[in-house]
């Protein structure tokens, strides 16, 4: 069975089709990568998941087999979707402790237990807890607090758009590390939308596929994949589709 | 209220007298207030002081500190001028009480000062006359509340504070308004800072009123001192707040900070105003206001100004008006809320406590009082 499974999936901002007419299929305890250049619609196929408002869908999206094409943002949230955001808002006030306690639905008045404490410290997060989410976090803290969100949520399917981009190589290799821990020990699946695959080094994901031109292209190996792309840019990467053909739904 | 029936303990007060004071904030366990003053309509029915401070506060009506001391006319109507409106006239001409506050020289006044100012009477205009005096090096906290009792319809309440400290001297003052539908209600206050003297205002007002124009100024005339004035306004059920303050800086190197919340809902019409003045070259100040609009029949006016009448003098501003951010009700969705939860998140977000500078045990709290009233509405 497959965990996520997405069937004639098109997604539409007003008259532009971002995607078309594809078909995927997402495998549990996996981690699939979705590469593309910038504005290739990486953010939007991830939204769409998600239920974020701002789309047109179209086709069918699956989770555990169950439809949710039609579901709002939370029901798709306690199925076990979650989202980290590339940008997060920043809310006057909520407190990154209040969203914490909320993601692992506790009370405002309960403890962290001292394995929860564990974890926000190795997320170097302690003393952020009594800031305002997001408000004067550097590129890193955010992306720290995203990803710890999405484990306190104990989530199946996690979204992840550009984890790596604008955080240094100590938090790549922190978030790369422990993303692996985390879907290994939970059997979960990820998707993660990179421009650079810089986490990548820090993972073993076997998935990976190169979104351009509306459609899925390219499914290769992801380091593979990274190679090119450093080496030439996602022109060059496109040519290679002739001589790479895996895509996903035969696995 | 009869004078015979005036109590010893907060528990001799009737209990539907205090029960409201306790929901607008009034601590029922006076052991851990410094002192508790206690006004209905037009008497002060009750005073306390914690034996602790006894030697180190003077805290009583009005009334018996102006018989008390004659010094005490030395510091009325300095800073606020007794032919301002009609509301000043009014009180100058005529006023029930209020409470007298001297903190003594160099005192340290580790427990809050609680004062509760109530109307339980129908259709009362209350008239109140408020000194506070902190003496030099002092440092003090004051939670000074006014209530309009559920069953007073249609009451006003005309209120006069002067605020003298010297130098360095540490005042944090909380103000909890908790009015009803009805009222009316003219504070008018001013206050006078000495080199290095503190000043942190806060001003919560988070239940309905009718009309509620104020615009307290502080005067930064020391060296080093510094106001930080700070509101968190909740709006709704067709209130209307025309709510400001102003800082005054002639001394050098004084500062100021204002910061507010205002979230209008319901027909509620809220004008914000916000002004720093520097008459110093070495003066700073930045001012933030930031304003909730929940519906299409509710509405915020945002006036900041900034006067600089010396070259040098830094001050900003910054200030934002708007409807709650569908990304945000949406990025909590993504973490299990649902957009009810979402909403009121936000909403108890925005009216935060941390930016009124109170120390931590207060913080929680006013929390408290916060959530009391966000829960009534």
């Amino acid at each position: 069975m497959y965990i996520l499974r997405a069937e004639n999936f098109g997604v539409r901002i007003g008259n532009r089709w971002i995607l078309k007419d594809i078909d995927f299929r997402l495998k549990r305890s996996q981690i699939y990568v979705l590469f593309g250049p910038n504005g290739s619609g990486k953010t939007t196929i991830i939204s769409a998941i998600a239920g974020l408002p701002g789309y047109e869908v179209e086709g069918k999206i699956f989770f555990d087999d169950k439809d949710i094409t039609d579901l709002e943002i939370d029901e798709r949230a306690n199925l076990g979707i979650s989202v980290a955001f590339q940008y997060p808002p920043e809310i006057t006030g909520v407190k990154l402790e209040a969203i914490l306690k909320r993601c692992l639905d506790k009370d405002p008045e309960d403890d962290f237990s001292e394995s929860e404490m564990q974890m926000i410290e190795s997320f170097k997060l302690a003393e952020f807890l009594n800031r305002d989410i997001n408000v004067g976090f550097s590129g890193g803290e955010r992306k720290r607090a995203e990803m710890l969100q999405m484990f306190f949520l104990r989530s199946e399917l996690l979204l992840l758009d550009e984890p790596d981009s604008g955080v240094d190589v100590d938090t790549l290799k922190l978030m790369g590390e422990q993303l692996q821990k985390y879907i290994d020990d939970n059997e979960a699946t990820a998707l993660i939308v990179t421009h650079q695959g810089g986490i990548l080094e820090y993972m073993d994901p076997k998935y990976a596929c190169v979104l351009f031109d509306s459609s899925l292209q390219c499914f290769a190996d992801p380091n593979r994949i990274a190679k090119e792309l450093r080496q030439c840019g996602y022109q060059c990467c496109i040519q290679c589709n002739r001589k790479v053909t895996r895509p996903w739904n035969d696995h | 209220m009869e004078r015979s029936l005036k109590p010893s303990d907060l528990t001799e007060i009737p209990h539907q007298i205090l029960e409201e004071a306790v929901r607008a904030g009034i601590e029922k366990d006076d052991s851990k207030r410094a002192g508790t003053l206690m006004h209905v309509d037009r008497e002060t029915i009750y005073t306390k002081i914690n034996e602790k401070f006894r030697n180190q506060i003077e805290f009583m009506d009005v009334k018996d500190a102006i018989k008390k001391y004659p010094w005490v006319d030395d510091y009325r109507w300095k800073i606020v001028d007794r032919d301002k409106d009609e509301y000043t006239r009014k009180v100058a001409e005529d006023f029930s009480g209020g409470y007298f506050i001297h903190v003594k020289e160099n005192a340290d006044i580790t427990f809050p000062l609680q004062a509760c100012l109530m109307m339980a009477q129908k259709e009362i205009e209350q008239k109140i006359y408020n000194i506070i005096i902190v003496d030099e090096g002092a440092n003090v906290n004051i939670i000074s509340t006014c209530v309009q009792h559920s069953r007073a319809k249609k009451a006003s309440h005309l209120g006069i504070t002067e605020y003298f400290l010297k130098k360095d001297s540490y005042l944090n003052f909380t103000m909890v308004h908790s009015w009803s539908e009805d009222t009316f209600v003219r504070p008018r206050s001013a206050a006078v800072l000495d080199d290095g003297a503190v000043f942190i205002s806060n001003y919560l007002s988070l239940r309905p009123a009718k009309d509620v124009q104020m615009y307290p100024v502080a005067y930064c005339n020391g060296k080093s001192s510094k106001a930080s004035i700070n509101s968190i306004l909740y709006g709704h059920t067709n209130t209307k707040l025309d709510i400001g303050s102003a800082a005054i800086l002639n001394g050098p190197e004084s500062a100021a900070d204002m910061t507010s919340r205002a979230i209008s809902r319901n027909g509620s019409e809220m004008i914000l105003r916000g002004r720093i003045e520097a008459h110093d070259p070495t003066a700073r100040g930045h001012l933030e206001c930031k304003g909730l609009l929940l519906d299409e029949k509710s509405f915020i006016h945002s006036i900041p100004e900034l006067i600089a009448s010396k070259g040098g003098a830094e001050l900003s501003h910054e200030a934002s008006v708007g409807k709650i951010s569908d990304k945000e009700i949406s990025y909590l969705m993504t973490r299990r809320m649902s957009e009810e939860d979402a909403i009121s998140m936000i909403i108890r977000g925005f009216m935060d406590v941390g930016i009124l500078g109170l120390p931590s045990q207060l913080e929680k709290e006013v929390d408290r009082v916060i959530d009391l009233t966000a829960d009534a509405s």
